[in-house]
């Protein structure tokens, strides 16, 4: 069969998963006063179609910042209301100022999740197949196996689907940009990359590989020659990319001041709820929060951030090439989940996407990664009342990419890249680590699903109600903590070598 | 879709993915026969057998044959775990979330049957050498084609029916018979009508064929019925089978004496000759024929409009309507009509038996002549069509041509089915996806210098495309939406019977060519 019609199958295959998710409820259904993510978003609408764009950050008496007020950089504003234009030619009633608080219908639902639809199928779908289909190697049957995966990815689809948001848009740009910076078209890459950068701030969890991957290209090159001539063209082109982002807002330094303090609330504490990060699992053992000042809690995770990012991205520095921008992206990532401040659940998806790039080349530890990711967020399902899709796409998923990447049969000591670990642990006896690798994933695939039954089928003892929440975070935790040090492996083992990238075909 | 390893452990993954993406379509719209067979599974379990057949609470009364009564019999025990509301008779139109998901499970698990058939059909296809790519193996594709068909997927798990446990039976039967194992066809096909008996369509396809090809051991060398060879022993078996299967079945209810009740339950003859929304047969065309000849003796003054009689054809629960121009139809000319059409294709397969593909095509055969002219005709019985031609779609040429018209415009004439805009991604995704898989592997297959589909048959199907959209998309945002909302089901109707027509007709011409020049197989 030709690889279009494989292609198009897995596309359409994936819209229908993604349609099929989205039929049941969203967060915040039918809850007031707040609601959820959902009212969020059409809050948002509301906003920016009736007020004029300089208040839509600022608290007026039109509009209160306190209830779901606008926290995401411009191009998120400027989606919420090109939608909001829409949605005014559909029902009035959807985005009229005031009255519109709380709205829901099925009909207004519909609406909703057509416009992450379509902001799928425009931004992150075709960013997926052509990064399968152009920047990952063997033949084309394996790479519409890796196209289906990454499109079934639990995690994305639940959270933008079922919980509701945007995040593919975002997603979509960064990988717009890593398909650029793949196929060499450096400046359209860091164009992509800013656009994602303006659409939401958790991108900035992939900002540094970009920036090292690039600029150790320019150094590559030569910074005294074309290098130097690459750099200023990737430069003008992120600040022309920002500044037509911020246009409007530049006109007064108060606006623009306001919109980065409501970007960056730094005022929200270190974690909220049960986020499966470091200080979250620390917390368990001490009190972080009593202890530190507010301040001193900043700047320590600032520091831990910024130790646990460096390595890979001095690495990246020195070696720019697609493989260490792959794993650095995958490393900065991670370490900004564990490490920094203010982090939400959600936010693994920022992790997972350079899992997914890596679907090809680890499918193992990548799949385990992502089946962990999905897993972390399973508190939030409950609440949204995503239990059956969750269980549904997770098990699907895990079935899937095992059968169609091979995931268990390709997982010799080699493939896995644990060459390594025998030269670190050289004076213990050799063990056969492919083989511990593999009980360990039977292993953690049981605890993931016994906790899952666990969280949804038992009442927690009445003196400790947030029990399973916590088990549940302190084993994802552990699952992201061991990828976040497979991965620094990895990247400091050196290169893929050539012969195991042949036998994988 | 990629599988790295040897054949059949591919199998497992098409139908677990298949199982998944059902559980995903839980909390889809489902359409009034969710009701039915909740009421269906109340009076089961809450009454004794005896007042099955009379409980009338309900508007939608038991009208399925015994065995199926007995199968909501048996899942109204598992039902009792999830929610004991939706036992009671008198909760009608109770839908709670337990409820639904206890009757979408049940129909996604007791597909299990249709899986395990699909296997053993699978394993009938006559595997070519030198295939080594699993997307082009027969097998392969024959399992996508019957586990992913787009009808049943949005019939069962949207709409909401048990036709995936139903047509398990009637495959399995099939395969049975490929097999040359026909005692246990004839058992399952035994118990298939007793769970449904629009299954009794394809009955004459599987008498004549045991009766020819069973109880007659041998032929004469020009291949005409030897009348010595008679086996009584194999008669009796056969008739042994059904009687004792009809007997558990219908036994109790002629013990008591309701065998006319139950009866006048199983064949509601007050319905009209179209279903509200017509299936596109031979009646469609015929209504549309009438309706333009009334239209047209208007304009050119031959008629009164006053005297024609005012019903609209399509008018959702109007059942019986007469016909302006034309001599209106009674239940007894459907029938003489349907059996002169499956008459042909009866006798062909006594005179030159051709096996149990020639079987397979004599029943494909029944089921659409019975489907272009039979009384009061659903639009989803053409799956009865649809699914067992994909068999022979993958093994020969001429068949996957017939089935790529059939089956585009058999399913999208199932369009109308599923009507909420919500699920309008799901059902026009399904589709594409159904359709392009089976048009490429298909090609793929029969690879060949020729393409599959005449010129008339691309140029026909293109024009199903631009009824689509102008149904779906145009049609919906234009003023005739007020004035003619029924315009859209009489054009998909019409547009589809004309396909559906063409292939009837081609696929009797392929079995009386076959006749030519007989064939071993």
């Amino acid at each position: 069969m030709q690889t279009w019609s494989l292609v198009s199958i897995c596309v359409l295959l994936g819209v229908v998963v993604r349609w099929g998710v989205s039929l049941n409820s969203y967060s915040g259904a039918g809850k007031p006063p707040m609601f959820g993510d959902y009212e969020a978003q059409r809050h948002w609408q509301e906003v920016t179609y009736n007020l004029p764009l300089q208040e839509w950050y600022f608290n007026t008496t039109d509009n209160d910042l306190n209830y779901w007020g606008l926290d995401y950089p411009p191009l998120t504003a400027y989606h919420s209301w090109i939608c909001a234009y829409i949605a005014k030619i559909i029902n009035p009633d959807w985005v009229e100022l005031h009255k519109s608080r709380g709205y829901e219908s099925p009909t207004h639902k519909l609406f909703m999740r057509t416009t992450v639809l379509v902001a799928d199928l425009l931004v992150y779908i075709p960013a997926v197949v052509l990064y399968c289909l152009y920047l990952t190697d063997g033949s084309s049957k394996k790479k519409v196996s890796t196209l289906l995966c990454f499109l079934l990815y639990p995690g994305l689809i639940l959270i933008d689907y079922g919980h509701f948001q945007y995040n593919g848009v975002s997603l979509g740009f960064a990988l717009w940009g890593i398909l650029a910076l793949g196929l060499g078209w450096d400046v359209s890459g860091s164009m992509a990359f800013s656009l994602a950068l303006n659409y939401k701030q958790m991108e900035l969890y992939h900002a540094l590989p970009f920036f090292c991957y690039l600029l150790g290209k320019c150094i590559k090159v030569g910074l005294m020659g074309r290098g130097l001539f690459l750099l200023v063209r990737i430069a003008a082109t992120v600040l022309a990319t920002f500044a037509l982002c911020w246009l409007p807002f530049l006109s007064d330094p108060s606006q623009a001041l306001q919109v980065v303090r409501r970007i960056f609330p730094v005022a929200r504490g270190l974690f909220e709820d049960k986020v499966a990060n470091t200080w979250c699992s620390l917390n368990t053992l001490i009190k972080i929060r009593s202890i530190l000042s507010g301040d001193s809690q900043l700047y320590l995770s600032l520091a831990c951030t910024l130790l646990a990012v460096l390595p890979s991205s001095f690495r990246l520095l020195t070696k720019p090439t697609f493989w260490h921008f792959k794993l650095a992206l995958a490393n900065s990532s991670l370490a900004f989940f564990l490490f920094s401040y203010q982090v939400h659940e959600k936010s693994i998806l920022l992790a997972a996407l350079p899992a997914c790039l890596l679907l090809n080349d680890l499918p193992l530890v990548a799949i385990w990664f992502l089946q962990a990711s999905t897993f972390s967020m399973l508190p939030l399902f409950l609440k949204d009342g995503l239990l059956v899709p969750y269980a549904v796409t997770s098990l699907a998923f895990l079935f899937l990419s095992i059968y169609l990447l091979s995931a268990l049969d390709h997982c010799s000591e080699d493939e896995l890249r644990l060459g390594a670990y025998n030269k670190l642990f050289f004076c213990l006896p050799r063990m056969d680590l492919a083989r511990i690798v593999r009980w360990k994933f039977y292993i953690s695939v049981a605890v993931m699903a016994g906790l899952s039954i666990v969280s949804v089928a038992l009442v927690p003892p009445p003196h400790l109600p947030d029990l399973f929440p916590v088990m549940l975070s302190m084993a994802a935790f552990l699952h992201f903590f061991g990828t976040f040090v497979y991965f620094h492996v990895v990247q400091f083992s050196g290169p893929p070598s050539r012969k195991s990238q042949k036998k994988n075909n | 879709m990629a599988a790295p390893a040897d054949s059949g452990c591919w199998f497992p993954a098409l139908a677990l993915g298949v199982s998944f993406l059902k559980c995903l379509f839980i909390n889809a719209y489902h359409s009034t026969d969710f009701e039915v067979h909740r009421n269906w599974l109340a009076i089961t379990h809450s009454l004794p057998v005896s007042r099955w057949y009379y409980e009338n609470t309900s508007d939608w009364t038991l009208d399925y044959p015994p065995l199926f009564a007995w199968f909501e019999f048996g899942l109204s025990h598992v039902a009792q775990h999830f929610d004991r509301n939706m036992l009671q008779v008198e909760n009608l139109n109770y839908a709670s979330p337990s409820t639904v998901l206890f009757q979408r499970l049940s129909v996604i698990f007791t597909d299990v049957v249709f899986i395990y058939a699909v296997r053993e059909c699978c394993r009938c296809v006559q595997v070519r050498k030198g295939s080594r790519d699993v997307l082009s193996r027969p097998s392969f594709v024959l399992a996508v084609l019957l586990l992913w068909n787009f009808g049943l997927l949005i019939l069962d798990h949207i709409h909401f029916q048990y036709n995936g446990f139903l047509f398990g039976f009637l495959l399995l039967s099939v395969a049975k018979h490929l097999q040359s194992q026909h005692l246990q066809g004839a058992l399952l096909f035994a118990i298939l009508f007793n769970l449904k008996h629009i299954y009794l369509y394809v009955a004459p396809a599987y008498g004549i064929y045991l009766l020819r090809s069973y109880c007659f051991t041998q032929d004469n060398k020009d291949g005409s019925v030897r009348w010595t060879s008679f086996s009584p022993l194999r008669l009796l078996a056969l008739g042994g089978i059904v009687v004792s299967v009809c007997a558990l079945s219908f036994g109790p209810f002629v013990a008591m004496g309701q065998l006319p009740q139950v009866l006048s339950r199983l064949f509601p003859f007050k319905r009209g000759l179209c279903h509200a929304y017509w299936a596109p047969n031979v009646w469609a065309l015929y209504n549309v024929l009438d309706k333009g000849l009334a239209v047209l003796g208007v304009r050119l003054k031959l008629l009164e409009e006053a005297e024609l009689p005012r019903a609209s054809m399509t008018g959702g629960l109007v059942q019986e309507f007469q016909h302006s121009v034309l001599p209106s139809v009674s239940p007894s000319v459907t029938l003489v009509c349907t059996l002169l059409s499956i008459l042909p294709a009866v006798v062909s397969i006594w005179w030159r038996p051709r096996g149990a593909r020639g079987f397979l095509r004599c029943l494909l055969l029944c089921a659409l002549g019975s489907f272009m002219f039979g009384w009061h005709v659903h639009e989803k019985a053409i799956l009865i069509a649809i699914l067992p031609l994909s068999i022979l779609a993958v093994e020969s040429r001429e068949d996957a041509g017939i089935f790529l018209v059939l089956t585009t415009t058999g399913h999208y004439s199932l369009f109308p089915l599923i009507f909420t805009p919500a699920e309008l991604p799901i059902k026009v995704s399904l589709m594409l996806m159904f359709t392009i898989f089976s048009f490429t592997a298909l090609r793929k297959l029969h690879s060949g210098q020729r393409s599959l589909l005449r010129p008339v048959e691309v140029a026909y199907l293109l024009g199903l495309v631009a009824v689509a959209i102008a149904c779906e998309v145009v049609f919906p945002l234009s003023p005739w939406q007020q004035r003619l909302p029924f315009l859209p089901l009489l054009a998909t109707s019409v547009y589809c019977s004309v396909g559906v027509s063409y292939s009837f007709l081609r696929l009797y011409g392929s079995l009386l060519r076959c006749e030519d020049k007989p064939k071993q197989l």
